[in-house]
């Protein structure tokens, strides 16, 4: 047989099929088990945590005899309590796990108290009596930088010469934009149980998208070595990054009183405690000063973000670099500077949300295309598409990376057709012309998002893949699923290095103990790193059986081709399941790791250039929206949408991602609001308050298409690209289609801070008539 | 233990009995933390994220059908239960067959992370038993009350769609069992200090609220649910209206439509809004379905919140309450009723036993409108309602009422002078906008601040006069789903 016929690449059944979520049988029945459904240990106790009160104060006696008094109630914990470090932060120790001296925000963890009911111990947490000795606390980010208080020193990043393009402009446009933060609201909010094992060491059940780090920080704050600690993450019910660093501190106050008590504990966070105590998407307030000329291009510009990190670095280093780096968004920006401030407030600390800044950056440049239409009086898709990267020129970013793999022009083209743009532009002015009191907008954005972890050195991944006697497979990687459907797509390539069908192939939680010192499940990340890690592992595992089946089978290695389940050694056929039993009676082993690190990429932070992405993620999207601007209220009429996901490893899975991706970001820029009093305490805690899209605010009409035919420049896993992150990017349109219904013929367009509520869009319509 | 002491329900074809519990704990406490059962998952324990959802099924009032609805297990006390059926997410799949709602959210991918799923399976249940090829503002309105933060609902809305076309599940004959469970006797619970009464008439109920007027009352738990679940109230006397015959009837009379006060949301609404077709989409606005299916109109009117969405328009259209204390009765004008923050003329012991709106007369327009940051299950920032009678272009008579601008839902006293007896024009209008700011010094807090709570105001009411001059305005809800 001629060495030729075997296939260079495996041949795609599973991957590329659009097969369902592998726990949707579990979902649907409820056995689908989260953290707090596990059956629990017969010694378990229930934590809860008491909460500072105040924004900032230094803490005097802590009162708990009453607490401890309180029925059912075993024991208590305090910073003085804790043996190792008290920190919980990810990158900066200036997290404290329980406020020792000072409490920097309302809802900062104090104390904490074990009982044998979650009722029990949640009612005893109300009976501390707590002294403080107020602190003047800063509740916003532009009292921060008037103060100069900040979690990290301020960041800029300057390319050309935007001083000079700015002042020899013949057009230019300036504006401060404030810009809402978002809480993730997971479904399943914070939860992790910890149980006591063999010879001191701590297993930990954690609702998080970081089992290494909880791992470490664990370890820390219990004075233990790294592998006294296994961390277990099965699902989680939701996350969008907030449990990249948050589940952190729940990890570890629940192991800290296992430790205390010698029993396990289970910290579950009720749902207001959970939006209170726990970070978000970080809120911005945006200047920016634009120089164009006649055609609408860019010719410098110039970006002053001021976020609220809160009372810890968290993740907002990365956060805001990653607002740096994005606020180009599809567009050339010549002569560029972007200042960022990374503001502390008394406010809980911000993290993590998918887009990780990104969103923000890219908010602030479609603000200034939009600015820059109006003035020109031409449609904005026009300034759009004239400031686009090429692809040949004007394709490198502000921090120096050439873009290689731009679609954008393509995915424009295609788009503005498929939702028959121009002719609704032309409808929607002619009914708004009609209409006194609804008026209809629409707008059309793009999306490029960099897929990588900014931090190279984060942009590892492992797998550990075992292939069983009876011809199935355990599948392990260092992944964690959050309902983002990694776990199906893994084992899609999984499925396919084998092939074998997927239902062969159990899918394991994610554990520590078996796939160590792992990055978060984060950045979009997922897919290509751990599909990777994971074929590698069973490519191994493949290469020994075809080794062994050439040797057994007295066939070249070229003429072994495994498909449907068996495997054809020259003229005779096996059942993998036979292959396997074969091998392992002759001594093969048939258990591998996989490790992947993603090539190309290398970054210097302190010149912020180099190539920290390894490609680009592109979409773009069309929505078209009514307002009623007597009231404000609105909704989205029309949603069209086309995005990249290169060769899709599972095209439902990703359909799911974009739509999901698309609303949550609508719920973002219009009905979720976060409000705090002058006190620093938030009034939007709960769902009765905080409100995230329903059901009807989906748009009647809502057509969502992925790219076709734009496999991935880039060598990833079967040339698919990242998904998760940049399809929530493509709600910008429906913000922007809400400026474009309110503004009135005149110019300038409405100043419209977001969340675009009701509230905001009266307020922009009375600042517009006042002007 | 006595049988008047027994939670008698069935689940899975079984009838559980349980006694000696604390007649405070939850339906979805009893399920995870007693049962083992998980299924059932808490989001928020206030009832408005979805993902306990649950179904019960009970005889109706004439014993002649079941009525099958979702509620939320994370704020029904237990004893609520006694002599329903309880129907969750284990419920529903045959062995390994799923039910048709389970299966089409497999097929069409309805479950991303699968927390919010068992709640939105149990709300597709209820709709997929009590409705049969729903439009798509059906399906919104049935899943108003359920939360998904991972897929957007386009797949959720397509398998509420597709569940009708695959191969029915037969859901069998419930009555028997529920026939089982009927009881003449009240319900009656002591454990550990706490009380829980059930009586099953109204003279038992006003006994017993005279003997313990400090007790609570629980109508459908849709705010009492929330004392015990977020503020970890201890309730020591609990007297229960849902089993009281009188209180859950309503009647329509030759003047009046007269409404129990533990008649559901759900089924007195749907009679108001027969007779008052312009207070539908405030009603529709109104909480979700599961809370509606709780909660009561009653428990919305004493509960007497300042943002509570009912008594607007109530108060419009003259509704008087009936209230009872030991063996007296009278009557109130709901107008008189709210004295201030959360304080009313309910007197120790005394409760609210019917309200009664009178039937609309033919020449008055009425309307009532709701403002908040989301089209369903918000609170309001803002609810207006009014009442109007124009005659060849002058107001013979105008009411407006407004919750969420003072400390009690009121009549806006000033704005109506300003329009009875005068033109119905934009000029007006415009002058009485002016007395609004008279009448109502409203607050700021989350969801609106003081002025833009004025002005959104102002704007309704012009909004309202818009609407008087054109038969067809629409708003941008109806605007969509018209096309």
């Amino acid at each position: 047989m001629d060495v030729s016929v075997k296939p260079a690449e495996k041949r795609k059944v599973a991957v590329g099929a659009p097969l369902p979520h592998d726990s949707a049988r579990l979902h649907v029945t409820g056995r689908a088990s989260y953290t707090d459904d596990l059956p629990e240990p017969r010694d378990l106790l229930h934590v809860a945590v008491g909460m500072s009160t105040v924004a900032h104060a230094n803490i005097g006696e802590i009162g708990l005899a009453d607490v401890l008094a309180a029925p059912g109630v075993i024991d208590v914990c305090v910073a003085a309590d804790i043996v190792g470090a008290n920190n919980c932060g990810p990158i900066v120790a200036d997290d404290p796990i329980l406020a020792a001296d000072i409490v920097e925000y309302v809802g900062q963890a104090v104390f904490a108290v074990a009982a044998t009911s979650v009722d029990d111990a949640r009612k005893a947490t109300r009976l501390a009596t707590i002294e403080y000795r107020e602190l003047d606390a800063i509740l916003d980010p532009l009292t921060a930088v008037e103060k100069g208080s900040f979690v990290l020193p301020s960041e800029t990043l300057v390319r050309g010469d935007p001083d000079s393009a700015l002042q020899s402009a013949p057009h230019r446009a300036s504006r401060r934009v404030f810009l809402g933060g978002q809480d993730q609201f997971y479904l399943e909010g914070h939860i992790a149980m910890a149980i006591p094992q063999d010879d001191g060491c701590l297993l930990v059940y954690s609702s998080t998208q970081h089992p290494d780090e909880i791992q470490t920080l664990v370890a820390h704050a219990t004075k233990r070595s790294a592998n006294d600690v296994t961390v277990i993450c099965r699902r989680m019910g939701g996350a969008f990054g907030g449990k990249e660093s948050q589940a952190a501190l729940i990890a570890c106050i629940a192991a800290l009183l296992t430790d205390k008590t010698g029993r396990s504990c289970k910290l579950r966070l009720d749902r207001d405690d959970d939006m209170i105590m726990t970070g978000k998407r970080h809120d911005f307030v945006i200047d920016y000063d634009v120089g164009f000329d006649d055609t609408g291009r860019i010719l410098g510009i110039d970006f002053e973000f001021a976020s609220r990190c809160g009372m810890s670095a968290d993740l907002s280093g990365p956060v805001n670099d990653r607002t740096m780096f994005s606020c180009d968004n599809a567009y050339f920006l010549e002569n560029v500077r972007i200042v960022s401030h990374r503001c502390k407030t008394n406010t809980v600390s911000n993290t993590a949300f998918r887009g990780f800044g990104g969103p923000q950056g890219m908010f602030a440049i479609e603000y200034a295309i939009e600015d820059i239409a109006r003035r020109l009086g031409v449609d904005p898709l026009l300034v759009r598409r004239r400031n686009f990267y090429g692809k040949d020129e004007r394709n490198i970013t502000q921090y120096h990376q050439t873009v290689e793999d731009n679609i954008i022009d393509e995915i424009f083209d295609q788009l503005v057709a498929s939702s028959d743009y121009e002719a609704r532009r032309t409808d929607i002015h002619e009914f708004n012309t009609g209409s006194a009191i609804l008026k209809r907008g629409i707008a059309i954005t793009p999306v490029k998002f960099g897929i990588s972890f900014t931090n190279t050195l984060l942009n590892q991944a492992g797998a550990l893949v075992h292939v069983y006697k009876d011809g199935t497979v355990q599948l392990n990687h260092g992944g964690t699923e959050m309902g983002q459907g990694l776990y199906i797509k893994v084992a899609q390539v999984v499925a396919d290095e084998f092939q074998i069908d997927i239902d062969r192939i159990r899918i394991m939680e994610a554990d520590t103990s078996k796939v160590p010192n792992t990055s978060a499940t984060a950045a979009s990340s997922g897919a290509d790193m751990n599909g990777m890690a994971a074929k590698k592992a069973a490519a191994k595992i493949c290469s020994r059986l075809t080794e062994f089946a050439a040797r057994h089978f007295a066939v070249p290695e070229a003429n072994i081709d495994f498909r449907d389940n068996h495997v054809h050694c020259g003229d005779a056929v096996v059942t993998f399941t036979e292959l396997v039993q074969l091998a392992w009676a002759d001594r093969v082993s048939l258990s591998a790791t996989g490790f992947y690190k993603t090539p190309k990429i290398n970054y210097d932070r302190a010149t912020f250039s180099g190539r920290p992405f390894f490609y680009f993620a592109y979409g773009a999207a069309v929505t078209e929206v009514v307002v009623d601007i007597l009231t404000g209220e609105n909704r989205t009429l029309r949603v069209d949408i086309l995005h990249d996901c290169g060769d899709s490893l599972n095209p439902a899975i990703d359909l799911g991602q974009i739509e999901g991706g698309y609303v949550q970001g609508v719920g973002w820029l219009t009905s979720e609001e976060l409000w705090w009093n002058d006190r620093g305490e938030l009034g939007t805690h709960a769902p009765s308050t905080y409100k995230i899209p329903t059901c009807s605010d989906l748009a009647p009409d809502f057509r969502v298409e992925l790219m076709q035919s734009v496999a991935n420049k880039e060598d990833t896993i079967y040339r698919s690209k990242a998904v998760a992150e940049p399809p929530l990017m493509l709600a910008l349109s429906a913000f922007y289609a809400i400026r474009d219904a309110i503004a009135s013929d005149a110019s300038p367009l409405p100043d419209l801070q977001a969340p675009a509520t009701p509230e905001s869009i009266l307020n922009a319509l009375q600042a517009a008539s006042h002007e | 233990m006595t049988d008047r002491a027994t939670i008698r329900f069935v689940l899975d074809g079984e009838i559980i009995k349980v006694c000696d519990v604390d007649p405070t704990r939850t339906v979805l406490q009893f399920l995870r933390e007693d049962l083992c059962r998980n299924g059932t998952k808490e989001g928020c324990a206030e009832g408005d994220c979805g993902a306990c959802t649950v179904v019960v099924a009970e005889l109706n009032r004439s014993r002649d059908a079941v009525q099958v609805r979702a509620i939320n297990s994370c704020i029904q006390f237990l004893p609520t239960l006694d002599g329903k059926e309880l129907i969750t997410v284990e419920s529903l799949a045959d062995g390994e067959t799923l039910h048709p709602v389970q299966q089409a959210m497999v097929e069409h991918h309805g479950s991303q992370c699968g927390f919010c799923t068992p709640g939105f399976i149990m709300s597709m249940y209820a709709m997929y038993e009590t409705s049969s090829n729903p439009g798509r503002q059906e399906i919104d309105d049935a899943l108003a009350g359920n939360l998904c933060r991972c897929t957007g609902y386009r797949p959720i809305i397509l398998a509420a769609t597709e569940m009708y076309s695959l191969p029915a599940s037969p859901s069998g004959d419930r009555s028997a069992n529920l026939e089982k469970l009927q009881r003449k006797e009240s319900l009656r619970i002591e454990h550990n200090g706490r009380r829980f009464f059930a009586p099953s008439d109204t003279d038992e109920f006003a006994a017993l609220f005279a003997e313990f007027p400090e007790a609570t009352i629980l109508a459908g738990g849709t705010d009492v649910g929330l004392w015990v679940t977020k503020q970890h109230r201890e309730l020591a006397t609990v007297i229960y209206t849902g089993r009281v015959s009188e209180l859950c009837e309503q009647q329509v009379t030759d003047t009046h439509i007269d409404i129990g006060a533990a008649v559901s949301l759900t089924d007195s609404v749907s009679v108001i809004v027969q007779h008052y077709p312009g207070l539908d989409e405030m009603f529709r606005r109104f909480a979700s379905p599961p809370i509606r299916n709780a909660g009561t109109l009653g428990g919305n009117v004493a509960n007497g919140s300042p943002i509570g969405d009912s008594m607007a328009a109530l108060m419009v259209v003259d509704t008087s309450l009936l209230l009872r204390c030991g063996a007296v009765e009278r009557e109130i004008s709901l107008g008189d009723f709210y004295h201030d923050y959360m304080v009313n003329d309910l007197q120790p012991g005394e409760f609210i036993a019917r309200i009664r709106i009178p039937l609309p007369t033919d020449d008055a327009i009425v309307r009532s409108q709701k403002w908040s940051k989301r089209f369903d299950q918000d609170i309001s920032a803002v609810c207006t309602a009014y009442r109007l009678v124009v005659n060849n272009g002058k107001v013979i008579s105008f009411r407006m009422a407004c919750a969420g601008l003072a400390a009690t839902v009121r009549r806006a006293g000033k704005t109506e002078a300003a329009i009875n007896d005068q033109p119905w024009t934009s000029e007006t209008i415009e002058n009485a906008c002016q007395m609004l700011a008279e009448d109502f010094a409203p607050i700021s807090d989350m969801r609106a601040s003081a002025d833009i709570r004025l002005r959104a105001c102002q704007n309704l009411l012009r909004r309202f006069f818009a609407e008087t001059g054109s038969d067809d305005l629409e708003t941008v809800y109806t605007y969509g789903r018209q096309r």
